[in-house]
């Protein structure tokens, strides 16, 4: 076999370039919409969603708006390992969103309602995801109920009673329907920054949640490859029958895993409501998009808990870039319609991924047998 | 130019990474002739049939019909071809009738609405012609495996089909079914079909094949007219040495009971009725107990009830003295091995590399696992090297090989090296040697005799008759989840056997 083919067909580099592929499709198909609207500004509106913090003038400014995308990167990357550590054992966790919505509101309500310190919060947000993974996961171990519906349900109750939760006097600030700010009510439940936020021009709002995040990225591959416990996991995930023959406890994995996934969507919630880069709003009436684009994140980066490390700071920052296009000459929503793009073909990386083998398979078959009909040639001579 | 041949396969060459499947394979079919295809597992078989069913391209060779040269790119154009199939696994639609089956994909249509009449006289002269004995309008899961075997027979001829395949046909027959296939296949000979005949048991090649080609590991061996060959000859072409074909071993010389089974009745998956009716039994060191029977008459339950994948409804077991009726899986392994009937289900996690499918019961203990619970790479990759070189484990790229990429036969002698070199003293193997060639069996014979004289209870749940007269030391009868016989293997015949196992005759519980 040749070279070229055997170097395509290592998968690291097929998830690579199914990722850029998902990437410049999504970009182009972007690029037409803005062409569509208006081609005057489509060049122009297409690199600054694609520069984000990098179209900024001055040094300072510049390190400040990745401050910001990276502080938003952080909630982003604990989501899409949430679904990432789950789909490793074979389940689809679309509840990331509602583990992260259980997260942010008892996180919330743990520093403005109990004024308790930002280490207490951060773990009270981490156990209330893990809390309602475990309900999926015990769905679906002793009922059967699938992971995805009992996921989108919770996603619905959680954000309601999170709204609840927080309109409780004392929380919410009441001439906004946001939150309180943690500066003014609570500052000690704001994650410290031991210095990080100086290098990024003093942006308040970055704290140790985001190298927390990349390190936890981290451990999480470490758990799945090289431990038993993760040895487990995936051979659950890979063969549940095998796994249950080998004596594992796949109904203990799956509440174990959902668990997992969703103490780490809620520990991300934690990391952005606990920065105090935004406030929850009690009237919003749509699921947050962060569990969402974690699943997104995670196919993007290729199923690997180190790829999503590169995807989510991908994602954050064209949804960033996003926000940044002229608003003169595209409506506001526009942004958000074009990250919305690139996400959505970010899901086909996969997809894209599979295409890929077929064609390297297809072209092997074809490259193989020319080859051979120039040996018989000579033969015959 | 009349040429003899129906389908000739010359020269092919099938290469995948790292391995040659097919390296310069001629086949050779004749008009109206069984030929059978004799190789061990991984030979390129199945390989071969790909490739003449337009599965796979071969590199090189080609394949001509009729002596003109053809192109298969899919198995629509093998169809177009006239070349049909028998697949181990039977392709039928089970909640359909063999009728509807039968036309399945080419039904005759008016104005859109299907022509069931012409479709069934069609079928029912096929029937007849050939000795093809089903009932139309039965639904196909109420029907024997014998006649399911026959639909699937007269799909081919329905679509008349000129070149017939039979994948392995008599792993799931009867003695008797067995006998009636190999009348049917002379039959469809005689009138004009060329059959391929796929096989690795030598006494049916000998009764019904006219020529037979061996393959062996990816290289052509020869072809050699059945009427000039011995079974002997056979096992060595395809084997490359001399191999023992019946199974040499000392008496047995049982010991304390290790399994004991009292009253078990396990639930079926698939019907209201238990699959397992108050079954007892006795398992005792240095003997082979096997369970015979046909496929489905509650030996798999019976296993999942030992093994603990399913719980009892009722019922004790104890091994060595201590009872595991309500012990979880991992307490039972303690004591107890399984091969596992279903390899690719149970036996493997397909995606781990073979390395991790070593360890797949031991994974846990501290020889693998460090107190802080992280895998110890350096101690399973020698543990997984050990096993290979013992149990002649073969794979492309050795313990890192994805278990999937491996042959049958190599992932069959994984898990048995597995399940044999771990701590146990109940050693229970269920269809050891299903789809294995004369090689493998006789290296899986081996070592359950081996296990049998180094003092393990050894419980073999079989359906191969030659295993089960050739292995056991005491034969128990299975019939619809129950235990209808125990036989002396030195002193029963096959015939005899074969009315225990359909359900004519029982020497055990009620009377007969």
């Amino acid at each position: 076999m040749n070279e070229k083919t055997g170097f395509f067909r290592k998968p690291a580099v097929q998830s690579l370039l199914g990722s850029l592929i998902s990437i410049l499709i999504g970009l182009l198909i972007g690029f037409v919409v803005l062409l569509l609207i208006n081609p005057a500004g489509a060049g122009a509106a297409i690199r600054t969603i694609l520069l984000n913090f990098m179209t900024k003038s001055s040094g300072p400014a510049l390190m400040k708006a990745l401050g910001n995308t990276l502080v938003k990167t952080s909630p982003l990357l604990m989501c899409a390992l949430s679904v990432c550590f789950c789909y490793k054992v074979g389940l689809f966790n679309i509840g990331a969103a509602g583990q992260y919505e259980a997260g942010a509101g008892v996180a919330l309500y743990c520093a403005l309602g109990l004024h308790l310190n930002w280490f207490v919060c951060l773990v009270a947000g981490m156990l209330a995801g893990a809390l309602l993974g475990a309900i999926s996961g015990a769905l679906k171990a002793y009922r059967s109920v699938n992971e995805v519906i009992s996921g989108i349900m919770l996603n619905w109750i959680t954000l309601y009673l999170v709204n609840t939760i927080l309109t409780a006097p004392g929380i919410k600030d009441p001439t906004s329907p946001y939150t309180l700010t943690l500066s003014t009510t609570n500052p000690s439940a704001i994650i410290p920054s031991f210095g990080l936020s100086a290098l990024f021009a003093n942006n308040k709002t970055v704290t140790i949640a985001i190298p927390l995040a990349v390190l936890i990225a981290v451990a999480i591959w470490v758990i799945l490859t090289k431990t038993k416990f993760g040895y487990e996991l995936r051979a659950t995930g890979f063969n549940k029958d095998a796994a249950k023959y080998a004596g594992m406890r796949e109904k203990k994995n799956i509440i174990i895993t959902l668990a997992i996934g969703g103490g780490l969507a809620g520990l991300g919630a934690g990391f952005l409501f606990l920065s105090g880069y935004m406030q929850w709003s009690v009237t919003q009436t749509s699921v947050p998009g962060m569990g969402f684009n974690g699943i997104a994140a995670t196919f993007l980066g290729g199923l690997h808990p180190i790829g999503t490390i590169f995807s989510s700071f991908f994602i954050q920052n064209i949804t960033d870039g996003g926000s940044l296009i002229d608003k003169a000459v595209y409506p506001s929503q526009i942004s958000d319609l074009i990250s919305a793009i690139i996400i959505y073909t970010c899901g086909f990386a996969a997809f894209f991924r599979q295409m890929m083998n077929a064609f390297i398979a297809k072209k092997a078959d074809k490259n193989e047998p020319n080859a051979n009909a120039v040996a018989e040639e000579g033969g015959k001579k | 130019m009349e040429t003899p041949y129906a389908i000739e396969m010359l020269n092919i060459t099938k290469r995948f990474p790292g391995i040659i499947a097919n390296d310069n394979i001629t086949l050779q079919l004749k008009k109206g002739e069984i030929h059978a295809l004799l190789g061990e597992n991984g030979a390129g078989k199945s390989t071969l049939m790909s490739v003449l069913f337009g599965l796979y391209q071969a590199e090189e060779g080609v394949i001509k019909k009729d002596g003109k040269e053809v192109k298969i790119n899919d198995p629509n154009d093998a169809n177009a071809l006239g070349i049909g199939m028998v697949h181990q696994h039977f392709k039928l639609v089970q909640c359909f009738t063999v009728l509807q089956n039968i036309i399945l994909g080419v039904e005759t249509t008016k104005n859109g609405l299907l022509q069931m009449d012409e479709a069934r006289k069609k079928v029912m002269e096929l029937s007849e012609k050939y000795g093809l004995k089903v009932d139309p309008d039965a639904v196909i899961e109420d029907i024997t495996v014998g006649m399911q075997q026959r639909t699937e027979i007269l799909k081919m001829l329905y679509r008349d089909n000129e070149i017939l395949i039979f994948d392995e046909p008599t792993a799931v027959l009867t003695p008797q079914e067995i006998e009636e296939l190999m009348q049917i296949m002379k039959k469809l000979a005689k009138e004009g079909k060329s059959i391929l005949f796929i096989s690795h048991k030598l006494n049916e090649i000998m009764e019904v094949a006219d020529r037979v080609t061996v393959l062996r590991r990816g290289k052509y061996i020869g072809t050699v007219n059945v009427a000039d060959t011995t079974q002997e000859e056979l096992s060595r072409m395809m084997v490359g040495r001399d191999v023992q074909l019946v199974v040499e071993k000392e008496p047995a010389k049982p010991g304390k009971v290790i399994l004991n089974v009292e009253h078990m009745t396990v639930a079926s998956k698939t019907h209201a009725n238990n699959a397992v009716k108050d079954v007892s039994f006795q398992v005792r060191e240095g003997e082979i107990v096997c369970i015979a029977g046909i496929d489905g008459n509650g030996q798999t339950e019976l296993v999942y009830g030992i093994s603990g994948l399913e719980p009892l409804v009722s019922g004790k077991i104890e091994v060595d003295g201590v009872d595991i009726t309500k012990a979880p899986i991992r307490k039972r392994a303690a004591a107890v091995s399984h091969i596992p009937e279903d390899r690719h289900k149970h036996g493997m996690v397909l995606d781990y590399p073979l390395e991790y499918n070593m360890v797949l019961q031991e994974y846990y203990q501290p020889e693998f696992t460090s107190s802080i619970g992280f895998l110890k790479p350096k101690e399973i990759r020698e543990y997984s090297e050990k096993l290979e070189k013992e149990y002649d484990v073969r794979s492309g790229q050795g313990a890192v090989t994805i278990a999937r990429s491996m042959s049958g036969g190599n992932q069959q002698k994984a898990i048995i090296a597995r399940e044999v070199d771990k701590e146990h003293k109940l050693l229970i193997a269920v269809q050891p040697v299903r789809g294995l060639d004369v090689g493998a069996i006789e290296f899986i014979h081996r070592q359950l005799i081996a296990e049998r004289d180094a003092g393990k209870a050894v419980l073999l749940v079989s359906l191969e008759l030659e295993e089960v007269m050739n292995v056991s030391d005491r034969i128990l009868v299975m019939y619809e989840g129950e235990i209808v016989g125990e036989l002396d293997p030195k002193t029963t015949t096959t015939e005899e056997l074969g009315l225990y196992m359909a359900g004519a005759k029982r020497n055990v519980g009620k009377e007969a």
